[in-house]
Order: C-alpha cells, then sequence, then structure tokens
C-alpha cells in the first residue's frame, strides 16, 4: 500500500497523455484526485503515529546491494507527507486553471507528477540510497519544471544554474551519506537512529557531517548556495508555489532533522547550522525587502524562512525543534497561499512587479482579502500560525545554550525586514490609488482561489487553536526531530512577555520602513547591483566559465582532429603506465629457451617479421593490406599449431574478411601523399619501438607471473558437466561468460551503426548540390 | 555492379550455398565441436561477401531480403530474448535453461538458451559485417 501510494504518482504520469484526450480542459480537477487520496491515505495514519509508534514497511529492492525500498513514517516524515500531497492537490488544480491552454500542459503534469512521487519518496524512505535517489530525482525533475518554459532563454540559464548546485550539492551529499553508512554500519535511517553509538567520536564523522551539510544547504539554499532559489523563478507559478513551499527547498531542512537526533548535539553540527542558518536568514530578508518582482520577493522571504529552519535545528533545544516544525507548518501553508494568489495577480494584471500594482482590491475583492490573510501569517501577526511560530521562535532564542544575543538580534532584524515584506506583498497592490496594469485586472478563477484560501483558513484555525494540530500530529513530529518524546502545549496568548515585545518593536520598525519603502527601494537596489559583481552568483558563472575554459583548452590539446596524434597519445599512454608497472613490479627478466623449437615454428615466425616488415616498408597501400593479411594467417597458423581449433578458424575468417573490407577502404582514399616530416616519422618509430618491446616484455613475463590460479581447469571440469558442452571454448563465450559475449555483439551493433552513419551521412553530403 | 568474371560468377552460384549450409552447419554444432555462433556468423558473412563480389550490392541485399541492420537488430534481441527464460523463472539473469523433446527413434532434439544466444551472435556478427561491406560497396557504386 505504501509502495503503491509513493510510487502512484510516476505511474499517474504515464497516464497522463491519455487521461488528457478524455478530461481536456478539466484534467488539473481529475489529476488532483490522487494526491487528494493520498492526504486522506496518509491522514488514515495519523492515529497510529500521534501515539508515538513507528511505521516500518519493508519492500526489497536490491537485495545484492543491500538497497531497499523501506519505507519510515514518523510524525516528522508524516508530516511531510501530509503536506506534499496535500498542497500538490491544490497546485495540479490551481494548474489546470494558470496554464490553461497552454500548449504543453500535458508535459507539465506529467513531470509535475513525478516530482510529487520523488518528493514522496524523499521524506518516506528508510534506505539511504534510495533516499538519495529520490533526492536526485527531485533535482532532475524539478530542472524540468524550472525550465518548463524552454524556448525562453532565461529560464533555461536558471534551470541548468538550480540544477548545477542542487546536484553538485547532491554529489557531495552522497559521500556523506556513504561515510555514514560506513561509520554506523547501516544504510537505514531507522537503525542509524536507534543505534547508541558514538557517531561524533568517530574518526570520519566530521567529514560525514560537512558532506551532509553540504548537500542540505545547496537543497535548501543556504548562504552562500542561495541564489539559485530565487532564479528559479523563471518556472511557471504552480511550480514555483510548490517547490518553495513545502518540497523542494525544504528538502535539505528535512534531511538536517531526520539527523539531528544522530548527528546534532556536537558543536560542529549546531555552529554551522546556527552560523548558516542565521546569515541566511537575514540576507534573504533584506533581498526580499530590496526587490521589486513579486514572485522574487516571495523567493527570498523563502529563502530567509530556510533559514530560520535551519538555525533552529542548530539551536537543538526541545523549544527550538517546537519552533521548527511550527514553523516548518506555517510557512508551508502561507508561502503556497501567496505563490499561488501572486500567479494569480501576474495572471490577471499582467505583470509581476508590484510598483506597477495598486488598488487592486476592488477589481478583485476575493484574491485581496485570501492575500491579507496569508501575509498575515507571514509578517506573524496574531491570531495567524504564524505568530505562534514566531514567538516560539524567539522564545527559544532567548533561552538558547549559545550565541543567544547574536541570534536574537538577527532574528528581531529579520522579523521587521519581513513584517515591511508581508505589506508589500498585501497592502501594496491592493491598496492606494489604482494604477494601470498591462491587462484589465478582474477577480481570479474558483480553481486559482481554492488553494489559497484553504491554506490561509488552515493558517487561521492553528492560529487560534494550536493545541489541536500540536496534539494531533507535531508533537510526534517534535518528537522524531528531538529524539525523545515531547509534549508541547502551544497557546495562541502567552500574555505580555519578552517574545511578544519583541514583536511589537519588529512590528512597528517594520511598519516605518513599509512607509519609507518608495524611497528606499531604488537605493537599496542600486546597492544589489554593486554589490553581485562580488556575490557568489559572480563566482558560480566564474565557475562555469573556468570548467568550459579548460575544456576548451584541453580539446584542443588531446583532440585536435589529428588521427596520428590520437593513436600516439593512446600507444604512448597505455604502454608507458604497462611498462612502468611492468618494471617496478617485476623487472627485466630476458630468458631465452630456443631448444624445443621446431624449425616449422622458426619458419611461421620469420614469416610473421617478414611480412610485418614489409607492411611498414612498403609504400603501396594493397600491399601493406596483403601483407598484414600474412600476418594475421600466420597467427592462425599458430593457433592452429597449439591445437587451438576454434581461435584458429577464427582468425583465419576474420583476418579474410579484414582485408576485402580495407580493400573496399582503399578505393575512398586519395592517392597516397607524405604530410609528415622525417622527424615526425622517427619520433613515430620510436614510439612503435617501444611499444612492441614493453609487449614482448609483457608476455615472456606473463609466462612465469601468476597472481591467482589459472581458471582453465575449472572450466575444463565443468564445462560438460555444468553447460552440456564439450567445445570449451563455445560454452566460454555463450554459457560461463555470457554476459561478456552479450556485451560484445552490443559493441558490435554500435559499431556498425557508426560506420553505416559515418559513410551514409558523408554520401549524403557528397550528392547535395 | 556485376563482376565480368564469368568463372567468379559461376563459381559464387555454387559456393554461396554451399558455405551458408556449412554456417549453419558450424552454429549448431558449436556447442561440442569447434564452430559456434560467432564463426558460423562469419562464415555466412563471407558468403554473402563473395555474392556481393560476383553481383554487387544491390543484388546482395535482394538477396538477403531484409537490410543487413534489421539482421543485426534480430541478433541483438534473439541474444536478449535467451535471458527471458530465467527472468521469468526467478534465477539470476542469463541462466541456461534447457529442454529435450523426443524424436522418433532413440534421439532427442535439445534446445535451449545457449542455443538461442548462439544464434543471436551469428546474426549479429552477419548483419554488422554485411553492414559494413554494403555500405562500403554502395558508396562506390
Amino acid at each position: 500500500m505504501m509502495l503503491l501510494a509513493v510510487l502512484s504518482g510516476f505511474l499517474m504520469a504515464f497516464a497522463v497523455p491519455a487521461l488528457r484526450r478524455f478530461a481536456g480542459q478539466h484534467i488539473g480537477w481529475l489529476l488532483a484526485l490522487l494526491p487528494a487520496s493520498l492526504t486522506v491515505y496518509f491522514a488514515s495514519l495519523v492515529p497510529s503515529i500521534s501515539r508515538g509508534e513507528i511505521l516500518l514497511i519493508e519492500n526489497q529492492w536490491m537485495p545484492g546491494l543491500g538497497i531497499t525500498l523501506d519505507f519510515m513514517v514518523d510524525g516528522l516524515s508524516l508530516v511531510f507527507a501530509l503536506l506534499i500531497s496535500g498542497i500538490g492537490t491544490f497546485i495540479l488544480i490551481y494548474a489546470g486553471s494558470y496554464l490553461k491552454g497552454h500548449k504543453d500542459l500535458g508535459r507539465f503534469y506529467v513531470i509535475m507528477l513525478s516530482f510529487m512521487a520523488s518528493m514522496l519518496g524523499l521524506v518516506l524512505s528508510d534506505n539511504l540510497i534510495a533516499f538519495f535517489v529520490f533526492w536526485e530525482l527531485t533535482s532532475i525533475t524539478s530542472y524540468m519544471l524550472i525550465g518548463f518554459n524552454h524556448e525562453d532563454e532565461e529560464a533555461r540559464k536558471c534551470a541548468l544554474q538550480g540544477l548545477f548546485v542542487t546536484a553538485g550539492g547532491g554529489l557531495v551529499l552522497m559521500a556523506g551519506l556513504i561515510l555514514l553508512g560506513f561509520i554506523t554500519g547501516s544504510y537505514s535511517f531507522t537503525e542509524i537512529l536507534a543505534s547508541d553509538l558514538q557517531i561524533q567520536e568517530h574518526a570520519f564523522y566530521t567529514a560525514a557531517t560537512i558532506c551532509i551539510l553540504i548537500g542540505a544547504f545547496t537543497k535548501s539554499a543556504q548562504v552562500p548556495f542561495h541564489f539559485w532559489l530565487p532564479n528559479a523563478m523563471a518556472a511557471p507559478t504552480p511550480v514555483s508555489a510548490y517547490l518553495h513551499s513545502a518540497t523542494m527547498v525544504k528538502a535539505g531542512v528535512y534531511l538536517l532533522a531526520r539527523l539531528n537526533p544522530s548527528l546534532g548535539g556536537d558543536a560542529l553540527w549546531s555552529g554551522s547550522l546556527m552560523l548558516f542558518g542565521a546569515a541566511t536568514m537575514l540576507t534573504g530578508a533584506y533581498l526580499a525587502f530590496s526587490s521589486t518582482g513579486i514572485k522574487k520577493v516571495l523567493a527570498y522571504s523563502t529563502v530567509m524562512a530556510l533559514g530560520t529552519l535551519t538555525m533552529l535545528i542548530g539551536v537543538g533545544t526541545e523549544l527550538a525543534i517546537t519552533a521548527f516544525i511550527c514553523f516548518l507548518l506555517a510557512h508551508s501553508l502561507y508561502k503556497g497561499a501567496l505563490f499561488m494568489l501572486a500567479g494569480a495577480l501576474d495572471h490577471e494584471t499582467g505583470t509581476k512587479d508590484i510598483t506597477k500594482m495598486g488598488g487592486l482590491r476592488q477589481s478583485m475583492p476575493l484574491t485581496a482579502a485570501i492575500t491579507c490573510l496569508a501575509a498575515l501569517s507571514l509578517a506573524g501577526l496574531p491570531p495567524l500560525f504564524g505568530f505562534v511560530a514566531k514567538e516560539l521562535m524567539l522564545e527559544s532564542l532567548l533561552k538558547a545554550p549559545a550565541w543567544s544575543l547574536g541570534l536574537l538580534v538577527v532574528a528581531v532584524a529579520s522579523a521587521m525586514l519581513v513584517v515591511a515584506v508581508a505589506g508589500l506583498v498585501a497592502i501594496k497592490p491592493f491598496f492606494g490609488e489604482v494604477l494601470k496594469t498591462p491587462k484589465q485586472p478582474h477577480e481570479a478563477p474558483f480553481a486559482m482561489l481554492i488553494g489559497p484560501a484553504v491554506l490561509s483558513l488552515l493558517a487561521l484555525i492553528f492560529g487560534v487553536v494550536p493545541f489541536v494540530p500540536a496534539g494531533i500530529l507535531l508533537d510526534a513530529a517534535i518528537s522524531s526531530v528531538h529524539g525523545a518524546a515531547v509534549e508541547t502545549a502551544l497557546a495562541l496568548w502567552h500574555g505580555v512577555n519578552v517574545p511578544l515585545i519583541l514583536s511589537v518593536v519588529s512590528l512597528l520598525i517594520g511598519s516605518l520602513l513599509l512607509y519609507k519603502w518608495q524611497r528606499l527601494q531604488p537605493n537599496l537596489c542600486a546597492l544589489n547591483t554593486a554589490g553581485s559583481r562580488f556575490g557568489p552568483e559572480a563566482g558560480y558563472f566564474r565557475f562555469m566559465l573556468g570548467i568550459t575554459q579548460v575544456a576548451d583548452w584541453q580539446t584542443r590539446l588531446l583532440q585536435n582532429g589529428v588521427l596520428g596524434i590520437y593513436l600516439l597519445i593512446l600507444v604512448l599512454v597505455t604502454f608507458g603506465l604497462t611498462g612502468y608497472t611492468l618494471l617496478t613490479r617485476h623487472g627485466f627478466e630476458l630468458s631465452f629457451d630456443f631448444s624445443d623449437g621446431y624449425f616449422y615454428e622458426f619458419g611461421i615466425a620469420l614469416l610473421l617479421v617478414v611480412s610485418t616488415l614489409f607492411a611498414c616498408a612498403t609504400r603501396s597501400r594493397l600491399g601493406s593490406v596483403a601483407s598484414v593479411g600474412v600476418t594475421g594467417f600466420g597467427v592462425a597458423l599458430i593457433f592452429i599449431h597449439f591445437s587451438a581449433p576454434d581461435l584458429g578458424i577464427t582468425q583465419l575468417l576474420v583476418e579474410t574478411l579484414t582485408v576485402i573490407l580495407l580493400v573496399l577502404v582503399l578505393f575512398k582514399l586519395p592517392p597516397f601523399v607524405n604530410l609528415s616530416s622525417p622527424l615526425e616519422r622517427y619520433r613515430d618509430l620510436a614510439v612503435a619501438v617501444f611499444a612492441g618491446i614493453v609487449m614482448t616484455l609483457l608476455i615472456l613475463a606473463a609466462m612465469d607471473i601468476q597472481f591467482f590460479e589459472s581458471i582453465s581447469s575449472y572450466y575444463i571440469e565443468n564445462s560438460s558437466e555444468l553447460a552440456f558442452g564439450k567445445n570449451i571454448v563455445n560454452v566460454i563465450l555463450v554459457d560461463f561468460r555470457q554476459l561478456d559475449t552479450l556485451g560484445e555483439i552490443f559493441v558490435l551493433g554500435l559499431a556498425a551503426i557508426g560506420v553505416f552513419s559515418m559513410i551514409k551521412f558523408r554520401a549524403e553530403d557528397q550528392h547535395r548540390p | 555492379m556485376r563482376s565480368s568474371s564469368l568463372i567468379l560468377n559461376t563459381a559464387a552460384l555454387a559456393i554461396v550455398p554451399l558455405q551458408l549450409m556449412f554456417s549453419v552447419f558450424l552454429l549448431l554444432r558449436g556447442h561440442d565441436e569447434p564452430g559456434g555462433g560467432f564463426i558460423g556468423g562469419l562464415v555466412a558473412a563471407s558468403a554473402f561477401v563473395l555474392y556481393a563480389f560476383a553481383f554487387g550490392a544491390r543484388s546482395t541485399l535482394r538477396l538477403l531480403r531484409v537490410s543487413p541492420r534489421d539482421i543485426l537488430a534480430a541478433g541483438l534481441l534473439f541474444a536478449l530474448a535467451s535471458t527471458i527464460p530465467a527472468l521469468l523463472s526467478g534465477q539470476p539473469l542469463l541462466t541456461a535453461h534447457w529442454w529435450q523433446f523426443p524424436l522418433p527413434g532413440e534421439s532427442y532434439l535439445k534446445l535451449s538458451t545457449v542455443l538461442i544466444f548462439d544464434i543471436g551472435v551469428y546474426l549479429a556478427v552477419l548483419g554488422t559485417l554485411m553492414t559494413f561491406v554494403i555500405s562500403l560497396m554502395e558508396v562506390r557504386e
């Protein structure tokens, strides 16, 4: 059931083209049934989870490698699963309306459903490797989602940037996860969390932690990797609303929360989380305040929220973890709603620039009301759930065991900016004088408002009665992040205390900032432009440019199009390395013993030498082909002489066909011209002689080195018993080492296709006038 | 392009069928005696190459009836198909399966996935070589 639930998104993605023909315009509603039923399914698990149980559903995947598709449901993963499927439902409905009539709507749903399924797999996986696979799947699918408008060069660039940053971080994460598996001896989250091993004392702890942190920081857009997230706004709004509220960017935070009980408690862990989290929080809040595009504003406020979450895990006290889970839920609700509303604004007015919007509350009253509600939660004002979360955050910082004052200052500064940002989103477009927008604004359609409305109302309900969601599920989630059972007593009103006073202060200063925004913004914008030359994004561009330059340089050096150089490099490297190994491992040992040779063996050897020399010396191509053929037949004679009839026959046939092919090719070649200078030819001669000597020494050495026991006797003994064949060569080819043969004939096929296309396309080029 | 040598043309007509029969013989006996799919495929390819030298690429294609690339693809499919019985019975990939059918008299017809695989090798080798030769000859014509 769980397996089906996770993979159903992938299955549904396959059905989209057919369903689209069937449902037409209303496909969004139809597809939304899937996440809706998933939400119901996950909700049915809530009672047992809230009792503190952990569900483990086992599925084999690759038992030989210890990779399973086990799923683990505890409070944390269930909160995420519910957010993913719940918000996913509204996003799918919303997208059907937002992208109505878009020619690639089908493709959008295919990727979106795959993304949703990957995300569910990510938060539910118990196996580290399966987790990593889903992690990378979210990177890839979000790449396709961000670059959905693939005809737009900017969108392609932004998508690629997101992919490079997250997939690059993913590689580092893989190293971290493998190290973690190495330390704990298990690739299962449950076992790692349950083990009482002192991971912090292991020699690899630092390396593993740093790798995992880099993976999580890139995914969750922490400073200095935050720049990809706002650029990902090139995606259509439903994508932004989904990726940046509850899913993609939260994956990194999820990983941190998941591993907190095991890796946490160490100065490295909590220190770097608090440091980077606080830096990200302030940077995000400031950049949100200084932007004008409504989606950019929201994107940067997401960066701020991700920083807050990371910081709270770093603080790590019971109170901080409570604040973490509440903030996570609050942010997912209001950010999902606000992004969808921003899309509605953009859809109805034709602009994303908040300086160009104003007084829209008359034409879009419903949108305005819902936006205000969601923005109240963003600003952290009562009675919304955002208020509960923010108060908890401030209180936990007050009582933080380390760096309490510093974190508090940063948090209050961010809170001021966020109040201003919430005002920008809610007040600027809807109130004040009516501004003329590119499109005549009117109320957004029902499908685009239902999602934001439900999410905002949830934020309101949770805000008024915060102990209800806490009792149902949040306590369980907090316990799984904290690593010990926790019971909270959340309430909207805690009386007048320090956090409340700090909130009031930040509200007042935030309002002042909002009031001055019109005048401040251009200055800030200029400052940002000047600063961006030294920012991490500039570093990213320089790095990418560097990669192409290095690639360019080494291509010019190594692959300059001259076939002779390729051969020279190949031969030199191969025989240089082989010769070096031979010399250092074995040394020179020349012992010739010709005493038991027969005269015709010497005859064959002489034939081989003479024909080879002739092939090198002759100026006639046909002559050299023929003498190479003679060499081949001589080798076949040797095979037959040493009673290997199969090899002999094969060698004869291959030699015959090779000569025929070469002769066919010869007709196409231009007349013989000598292009190389004598010096180059002496160089080639030297390389050839060197390769020949190394090869000879190698064969001589191979006669008396035996690293492993020869396997021939096994083949000889078992050929007829196990494989029912008496011809051992053939039995090896088609039975014992069948996989090799299978690979080889596919290589043959590739070679044939290569030759065919090379000749065919050249011929077509020549026929063209 | 037909060769102008009468001897070659006449000899080819006699030799090509013999060579083809020999190639099948090599293929079938390969499990116990020298031979097998690889050698069989080479012999078959040289038969067709001989025919091509005598009567040209076009007539060889007509004789083959299908494009050499299809022969190659068929070979790869045969080789892959030989892995299916092992998959179906849940054994590791490429586990050999054998079937015996009684024939009139005291003999048995022995069939196996190994034989199917060998036929795949035969066809793949034949297809590859014919792709090379026909492509090269067609450019010349």
